[in-house]
């Protein structure tokens, strides 16, 4: 059932409407690369039948229209794409910074992770404000980025039980990702912070504040600024 | 404009159309019918085409009034229809004359109901689409259910009452529901043999847990499938008396429109994308024996 292809890259099936495209099963930086520029190539030049795109860590998940296209005749179809990934000219990645107020009420779970790690609150937000973070993928819910990676130390296990709801905006850590909830729904991720911004906006050009390959900092600030940059 | 009024919403009644596809990238989900056969059949009935908006009603239905008439078609469970109190029959076309009233109770077949109007619910679009996305208030009226009070918006259409029907064999056979259907995923060989024969061989209850995100299927099994994990990995994990965590949590979990993309994302490990577009999902409580 699995498929080995050029440098690396294997199909999947991953449904009968369905294919993923792997490369490679680690979270590493060549194989986001390589997501990005196949994401790319096929936003500029989309396959007919092809339905949805959704990007992952190393894979991509290619939905389409069963009528149109059969899981062999989009992979030969993707051959071609592989073959032109070294070519694609990607666009740099913007410097985004995300204001954020960290602890108390904005990060109910600071102080449990600083105990996990054996850390005061202080170091945490200080390390977790000392990386430039990228942009791995965007899902879960419109404007979610997933952020990696998150220093080591830092690397925390998801709440035993999920919360039914968090703040929108709330900046939250798992294993060794960090992200932004852009709505109030529900997650198990350990809340830290809370930055004003709104991370998707549907009446906004760019809906989404993030976008894949950004570089991300979390930058500290005050409650008394996060109340001004909120009613701004 | 003609328009709906909401005397009462049922359960959970939501605008949808087929989705929004192709904003994958930015996180945003499909969404659309959960049953989408149901709903372009009900489009076709009325003389639209088949992806236009309809009200998607869940286990009970509502109570609406039409003031300037319209013309509408039901299709998928019966929810016991009337108009003005005289039984309505589910898949026909029929003129609901100005002032008259639909009235919707629970079901009495499946779990989702579709109401279609010639011309389509109008909503205004989020990225082309008119479907409800509950969970971030996209899309939709207002992005949420419909409340009592509502006002919903009737695209015009000039077309003239056409009388149209489904051939009740045509009724019978979508109407299967019992066996899904399912292909192996990227993870299927997580799981030992026998776990996979106790999988395809077990029959399932529609969980109490199940929303437009998901199905949650739930069988007599004592234990969960053996994934043959040592390390537990967590969307692997094995639960109490459900099947397993299929994909994010207990039980065999056919993903539904509302289903998100996250985490590692991308981990399927048994699919049946295909089955959602059969019926769209039995009520919860009733059994669907997989094969």
């Amino acid at each position: 059932m699995q498929k080995s292809t050029t440098d690396g890259v294997r199909f999947q099936p991953a449904s009968d409407q369905s294919l993923l495209v792997y490369f490679g099963e680690q979270i590493t930086l060549r194989a986001h690369q390589r997501v990005r520029r196949l994401l790319h190539l096929l936003e500029r030049e989309p396959i007919i039948g092809v339905r949805n795109l959704n990007p992952a860590y190393c894979s991509i998940l290619i939905s389409f229209d069963a009528l149109r296209l059969h899981h062999a005749e989009l992979e030969a179809i993707l051959l071609g794409y592989l073959e032109r990934l070294d070519a694609v000219d990607l666009p740099e990645g913007r410097d985004m910074q995300v204001p954020t107020c960290y602890g108390g009420e904005s990060g109910p779970d600071l102080n449990d992770v600083a105990a996990l790690h054996g850390m005061t609150p202080g170091q945490v937000i200080e390390l977790h404000a000392s990386v430039t973070y990228t942009v791995f993928f965007l899902g879960f819910v419109p404007g979610f980025a997933y952020l990696g990676e998150l220093p080591e130390a830092l690397a925390t296990p998801r709440l035993d039980s999920p919360r039914l709801t968090t703040p929108p905006g709330s900046v939250a850590i798992a294993g060794n990702q960090t992200g932004v909830y852009p709505f109030a729904t529900p997650g198990g991720w350990r809340i830290i912070g809370r930055t004003p911004i709104a991370m998707f906006c549907p009446d906004r050009k760019a809906m989404s504040f993030l976008s894949i390959g950004d570089r991300v900092r979390f930058t500290p600030i005050s409650a008394a600024r996060f109340a001004e940059l909120e009613n701004a | 404009m003609s328009t709906i009024q909401v005397q009462a919403p049922g359960l959970l009644t939501t605008v949808q159309d087929l989705g929004r596809q192709g904003f994958g990238p930015v996180g945003v989900s499909p969404s659309g019918a959960a049953d989408p056969i149901s709903l372009r059949l009900g489009n076709r009935l009325v003389g639209n085409h088949e992806g236009a908006a309809g009200l998607e009603m869940m286990l009970l239905g509502g109570t609406f009034i039409f003031p300037q008439g319209a013309i509408v078609a039901l299709t998928g469970s019966d929810f016991g229809a009337t108009l003005d109190d005289v039984s309505l029959n589910l898949s026909t076309s029929v003129e609901a004359r100005p002032g008259q009233t639909i009235r919707l109770g629970p079901t009495k077949s499946g779990a989702r109901c579709y109401l279609c109007v010639q011309g389509g619910i109008s909503v205004k679009p989020f990225l082309r689409s008119a479907s409800t996305h509950i969970l971030t208030g996209l899309g939709g009226f207002e992005g949420r259910p419909l409340q009592k009070g509502d006002v919903v918006r009737i695209e015009s259409s000039t077309e003239p009452f056409r009388r149209r029907t489904i051939a009740p064999a045509i009724s019978e056979h979508l109407s299967r529901r019992k066996v899904l259907r399912v292909t192996a995923g990227p993870q299927a060989d997580w799981f030992s043999e026998s776990s996979l024969r106790s999988f395809y061989a077990s029959t399932y209850r529609v969980g109490e847990q199940s929303n437009r995100m998901g199905l949650r299927l739930e069988s007599g099994l004592e234990r969960g499938l053996e994934t043959g994990l040592e390390d537990g990995r967590e969307r692997a994990a094995v639960s109490q008396r459900s099947v397993s965590h299929m994909i994010t949590e207990g039980g065999p979990h056919p993903r539904l429109a509302h289903h998100s993309f996250c985490g590692a994302a991308n981990h399927r490990r048994l699919s049946q994308d295909r089955e959602r577009n059969l019926r769209g999902p039995s009520p919860r409580g009733t059994t669907s024996p997989p094969r």
